[in-house]
Order: structure tokens, then C-alpha cells, then sequence
């Protein structure tokens, strides 16, 4: 965990703490919006798991790829995805990245690596091993990262996944939020194993379960399946253990008949956070540095979006074939 | 008559349905404590309880060969797929197994057994949230496909579906959960395979199925303001399907115009107007009309999608071409 993070200067951790922020910056202004009524459509923020997002990606370079899943924002930011573009696509614009057929369950930015929100759960890892496969056929050095939930990983695809990723020694790690629930189904109910990491095993992979509220905990265990993928060793499966602080989707309540307020509160004093500034001892300017700039392009990426005019209703027919 | 919503006339079926048959239970995602994504099934797990209203994982292949193996035993399972476009996940267990086993053991397999989904566009869900699928399933022999257009209808066709040996594809719209509808308080059903005649008209027949009933009806009263008649048929099941009521509407107005969500190629619609052309052709006094959805996937921006998915507009706008000729 925190101890782990030699690799990681001073600088680089504050800057992976600033992506962290305005992942939650975004994410806290599209719930703002959804609420107001102005982003349509199902969005479900990552508010809590931003580690996971930071840690990862901050281990990749632009030409390796992730696939993500309907709670992509964190890990689209992460990846590099530009606001302005993706704050437009939540608002239905023409300038956002999908032109507005796609909006929050879809964003994808193959510029930057980014193969796509994918909202089917589990559709992302057959997709994801094919990657991996096309690079090595290919003699890259790329990896693929495919992230998930807990929920997820009770389809067949991921068993499917992990075993040809395993057979054929693929470069793809398998990053598994375990954020205790999928929808209302609590994970320990779900799911027969304790850590998901576990199911490894059977696929001959390495499989570690990691602290997901430490980014320096999930870029370690990152990097080390990373590495192991470039050798040409194979696929890992990453296991953090996180939260959602927020509901579901669309604006569902944080707790309900399926989980108590006195929970969440529990897991929000490990806020993702609250745990990487005190691994800085951030001062309150360094804080307040990192909020004014990640306002200022937040306001720029809305006005941005809402300048931009509504996707035409031809659009709407293009694409469908090459 | 009392009013009550779609969705709380599905739970009603479901807990009459669970209240008279010990071997009905149920099965799917978020349906317990939860009550289901869309609310069809509040109060039953408390009233029930877990055994009988059971949370599954995420795992579609798995909840359909579940719900097929309870079947076989003699259980009559009602499972849950949260959303039509998730049945692609499951579908070797609805097309090669559900639909096929009773076939291949020479009619010794029990195989009653009730897939609850839903579809449709209309919430800004995008392309893998808002598809309308039906057409699937009434192409594969075997299977029972049920859409129904109103509260009173899904109440009656579910129970039905409840009872029936075959498997049933009982598909819901996810825009008609909240529309209210007079529903008898005293137990019925609705058998399948019977078409219901919504409104009575002369000069056309509107062929419509689930969301596109309510729209048509509001064409039809559009229209009859215009001195356009129109006779607006609801087959509420697809497969089994009542040609004969199609038939006689038909030869009573001399034209047709078929109206669903679905994207227009390959769609149920088809068979529909190949019936009449062969079975009503010296009736038809001009060419059948298809309203569908646009032949792209459902976009998300909310303008994009309502104009890819026919609304009243559209209907009307067909109507008048299929009565003035052009
Ligand atoms: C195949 C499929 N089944 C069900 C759903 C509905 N659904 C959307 S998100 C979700 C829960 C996913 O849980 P998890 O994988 O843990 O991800 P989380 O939402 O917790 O991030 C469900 C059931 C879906 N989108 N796709
Ligand atoms: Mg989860």
C-alpha cells in the first residue's frame, strides 16, 4: 500500500491527485446536472472509486488501451479524454466525442486509447482479450486493461476472457472495482468467493486483491501486471476493494433498503481523497491551487458544451455502416 | 373501475399467480429487497421471501438455464431480464434450449416457464438500453412472444403466460410502466393469442403493438377530426397470433397500416402485411403502410432518439398517405 509507493515522486503523486479531483469534480458536476434535468439518459458517477481509475492509468501510455464499463467517466478522464468533448457528449452536442449517439454509458476516445464505455455488463473482456491478441500477433508492446465490477465478474465473459487470455499469455490485465455492490446485490451475496482476485487461480494468472482507496496501492499492483504483460507473461487480475459514495444511477439515493447511511459513512472516511492528501501532507494552498485550476477547466469545459450546438437529427442516421 | 399503473398490474399478476401456485417463483436481478429496476416486483420478496423471490447474480445464460432446469422439473419459474438488449447475453439458452427441448425429448420435457422483459427507447438509454427485439423470438418455433399495450392487458397476459406449458417471452415497455389503466379488482385472464380490436373504425386498420397502441389510438382521434376513420387492432401476442381478427378488420376497411418500434426490416410487421397479401389480397384497395423505427441503432440525445422511434406524427403522416393514395 502507501509504503509500497517508492516509485512515485512527490510531483507525480500530486498530480496523480489532481486527476483524482477532478474525476470527482466532474462527476459531482454531471450528477448536478442530471439532477437539473440537462443530462439525460442513464449516468452512473464514480464518486469513491477514483483511485482505481488514477492508479492505473497513470501506469499506461497513450497508445495502450482500456476498455470501461456504464461507471466509465473516471477511467475515460484517467485515460486522457479531453472534458470539453465529453462534457458534450453528456449534453447531447454535436461536438461530443460519440456526436451524441453514444452519451455517458458510451464514451469512447480511441485517440487517446480509450475503447469504449461498454454498457452490456461484461461485454468489455472478450473484447479486451481480442486486443491483447491483436497486439501480440503483431509483436507490440501494448497492453490492454479492462475494468469492471464485482457484479461483472459473475459473467461467463470474464471466465471466457480469462482463460483465452491465459492460454495464448496475452497482454491484458483484468482491473476488477469491487465496490461491494452491483446494483443492490451486495457482493458477499453474489458472489461465492471472499476476494474475486482468487478466481486467478483457476486461469493460472496472478490475481491480487489491493486497497482501492490508496491510488499508490492500485498503480503498484498496476504496474507489476503491466510489466509482466509487456515481458509477454500474461494476464493478471487486479481485485480493488472500493465503493460507490453515490447511488447506482441516475440519481439513486447513496443508501436505501439495501445498504445503511452508517456504511457509507464508514467507507467515505477512507475517501480516496482524504487518503492521498494525507499521504502528502497536502497543505491547504497546494489544496486550494489544485481546486482553482480544476474549476477554471471545468467552467471551460461546460461552456464549451453548452456553446456547441445540439447534434442534427441526420446524425442520427450516419455511421450505422463504414 | 380502479386505475392502477402497468407496472404495479404486472406485480399484481405476478403476487395472484405466486398466492395461487406454490411451484411459481421468481428469479432475476435487483428483483428482491430492490423491487426490480423498474418496480415490477415491490413487496413480493417481503411477502414471500427469498426463496421465492430470488436475486441473481449478473449472469443472463445463467438465469435463463436455471429457469429452464426448474421448468423441467415441474416448477413454473417467472425469470427477470432487466432490459430485452440483455437477452442477447442469454440467447443460446432461449433459442437453443427454452424454445427446443420439449421438440427434441419427442414432447416429454415440461417447459412452462415465463422470461419477463422489457424494451423500448424513450429514456435516453442508447443503443444497448432501448432496443425493441421482439422480432427474435417469434421467428424461433417453440417460444410464445407477448407485448402488452395496456395495465388491463399485462395483468390478464401475464397470468396467462403464468399458466401456460409453453415458454413465454413476456415483453414489457419500459415508457408504459407508468401509465395508468382501469384493471378488474376480481382474478382474470386474458388468453393468448387473441387480438383486441382498441377502437372501432372503417376507412383503414392500424396494426399496432405495445407502445405504438396508445399512440395510434391518439392519431385515430386526430384523424377522426379529419373524417378519417380509423379501426386501431392490438394483437398483444405476436405468436400464438390472431390472424383472424387482422383479417376481418382488414376486409372491413380495405386498407392496413402496421405500426411498431421495432426497426422496419425483418420486423414482426412483415408478417404481417405478407399474411395480408396473400390471405386479404382482393381486399386491399391501396398498398400496406409499415410506421417503424428508423434502421439505425437508438441514439442517445433524446432529439436523436425520438426521431429514429415513429411517434403519433408519424403515424398520422401514414394514414393520410395510404387513405389519399400517394
Ligand atoms: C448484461 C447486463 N445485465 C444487466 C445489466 C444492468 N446493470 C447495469 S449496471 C449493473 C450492475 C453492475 O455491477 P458491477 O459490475 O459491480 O458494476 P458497478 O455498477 O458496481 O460499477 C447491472 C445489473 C446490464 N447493463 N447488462
Ligand atoms: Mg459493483
Amino acid at each position: 500500500m502507501a509504503r509500497n509507493a517508492k516509485s512515485l515522486s512527490r510531483k507525480r503523486l500530486h498530480e496523480m491527485y489532481r486527476t483524482m479531483l477532478r474525476i470527482r469534480r466532474f462527476e459531482e458536476r454531471t450528477d448536478e446536472l442530471f439532477m437539473a434535468g440537462q443530462i439525460k439518459g442513464a449516468v452512473h458517477v464514480s464518486i469513491g472509486q477514483e483511485a482505481c481509475s488514477v492508479g492505473v492509468c497513470s501506469t499506461l501510455n497513450q497508445d495502450d488501451a482500456i476498455l470501461t464499463t456504464h461507471r466509465g467517466h473516471g477511467h475515460s478522464i484517467a485515460k486522457g479524454t479531453r472534458l470539453p468533448e465529453m462534457m458534450a457528449e453528456l449534453l447531447g452536442r454535436s461536438t461530443g466525442l460519440c456526436k451524441a449517439r453514444g452519451g455517458s454509458m458510451h464514451i469512447a476516445d480511441v485517440s487517446m486509447g480509450h475503447y469504449g464505455a461498454h454498457s452490456i455488463v461484461g461485454a468489455n473482456m472478450p473484447m479486451a482479450a481480442g486486443m491483447g491478441l491483436a497486439y501480440q500477433l503483431e509483436k507490440k508492446k501494448q497492453v490492454a486493461v479492462v475494468f469492471f465490477g464485482d457484479g461483472a465478474s459473475n459473467q461467463g465473459s470474464f471466465h471466457e476472457s480469462m482463460n483465452m487470455c491465459a492460454i495464448w499469455k496475452l497482454p491484458v490485465i483484468f482491473f476488477c472495482e469491487n465496490n461491494q455492490y452491483a446494483v443492490s446485490f451486495g457482493v458477499e451475496r453474489s458472489t461465492a468467493v471472499q476476494d474475486i482476485s482468487v478466481r486467478a487461480q483457476g486461469y493460472d494468472a496472478p490475481g491480487v486483491t489491493v486497497d482501492g482507496m490508496d491510488v499508490t496501492a492500485v498503480y503498484e499492483a498496476t504496474a507489476e501486471a503491466v510489466a509482466r504483460a509487456r515481458k509477454g507473461d500474461g494476464p493478471s487480475l487486479i481485485e480493488a476493494k472500493t465503493y460507490r459514495f453515490f447511488g447506482h444511477s441516475r440519481g439513486d439515493p447513496q443508501f436505501g433498503p439495501y445498504r445503511t447511511e452508517a456504511e457509507v459513512q464508514k467507507w467515505r472516511k477512507r475517501d480516496p481523497l482524504i487518503v492521498a492528501e494525507k499521504l502528502l501532507k497536502m497543505t491547504k494552498a497546494e489544496k486550494e491551487a489544485h481546486e482553482a485550476a480544476i474549476k477554471k477547466e471545468m467552467d471551460d469545459a461546460n461552456r464549451f458544451a453548452e456553446e456547441s450546438p445540439k447534434a442534427s437529427l441526420e446524425s442520427a442516421l450516419e455511421d450505422v455502416y463504414a | 373501475m380502479r386505475e392502477i399503473l402497468y407496472r404495479d398490474a404486472i406485480i399484481e399478476a405476478l403476487d395472484e399467480e405466486m398466492r395461487r401456485d406454490e411451484s411459481v417463483f421468481l428469479l432475476g436481478e435487483d428483483i428482491a429487497e430492490f423491487g426490480g429496476s423498474y418496480k415490477t416486483t415491490v413487496g413480493l420478496f417481503e411477502k414471500y421471501g427469498k426463496e421465492r423471490v430470488r436475486n441473481t447474480p449478473i449472469s443472463e445464460q445463467g438465469i435463463v438455464g436455471a429457469t429452464l432446469g426448474a421448468a423441467l422439473m415441474g416448477m413454473r419459474p417467472v425469470a427477470e431480464l432487466m432490459y430485452i438488449d440483455f437477452t442477447g447475453v442469454a440467447m443460446d439458452q432461449i433459442v437453443n434450449q427454452v424454445a427446443k427441448v420439449r421438440y427434441m425429448f419427442g414432447g416429454k420435457a415440461k417447459t412452462a416457464l415465463v422470461l419477463r422483459t422489457q424494451g423500448g427507447a424513450g429514456r435516453s438509454s442508447a443503443a444497448q438500453h432501448a432496443q425493441s427485439l421482439e422480432a427474435w423470438f417469434v421467428h424461433v418455433p417453440g417460444l410464445k412472444v407477448v407485448m402488452p399495450s395496456t395495465a388491463h392487458d399485462a395483468k390478464g397476459l401475464l397470468k396467462s403466460a403464468v399458466r401456460d406449458d409453453d415458454p413465454v417471452m413476456f415483453i414489457e415497455h419500459k415508457l408504459l410502466y407508468l401509465e395508468k389503466g382501469p384493471v378488474p379488482e376480481e382474478d382474470y385472464t386474458i388468453p393468448l393469442g387473441v387480438a383486441e380490436v382498441k377502437r372501432e373504425g372503417r376507412d383503414i386498420t392500424i396494426v399496432a403493438t405495445s407502445s405504438m397502441v396508445g399512440k395510434s389510438l391518439a392519431a385515430a382521434d386526430e384523424l377522426e377530426a379529419e373524417g378519417i376513420s380509423c379501426e386501431v387492432v392490438d394483437p398483444r401476442t405476436l405468436f400464438p397470433l390472431d390472424r383472424e381478427t387482422i383479417l376481418n378488420s382488414v376486409k372491413k376497411t380495405g386498407r392496413c397500416l402496421i405500426t411498431h418500434e421495432a426497426v422496419q426490416r425483418c420486423g414482426w410487421g412483415a408478417e404481417i402485411a405478407a399474411t395480408l397479401a396473400r390471405e386479404a389480397f382482393d381486399y386491399l384497395d391501396a398498398p400496406i403502410e409499415r410506421v417503424c423505427g428508423m434502421e439505425t441503432p437508438v441514439p442517445f440525445a433524446p432529439k436523436l432518439e425520438s426521431h429514429v422511434i415513429p411517434d403519433k406524427d408519424d403515424v398520422i403522416a401514414g394514414v393520410r398517405a395510404v387513405i389519399s393514395g400517394l
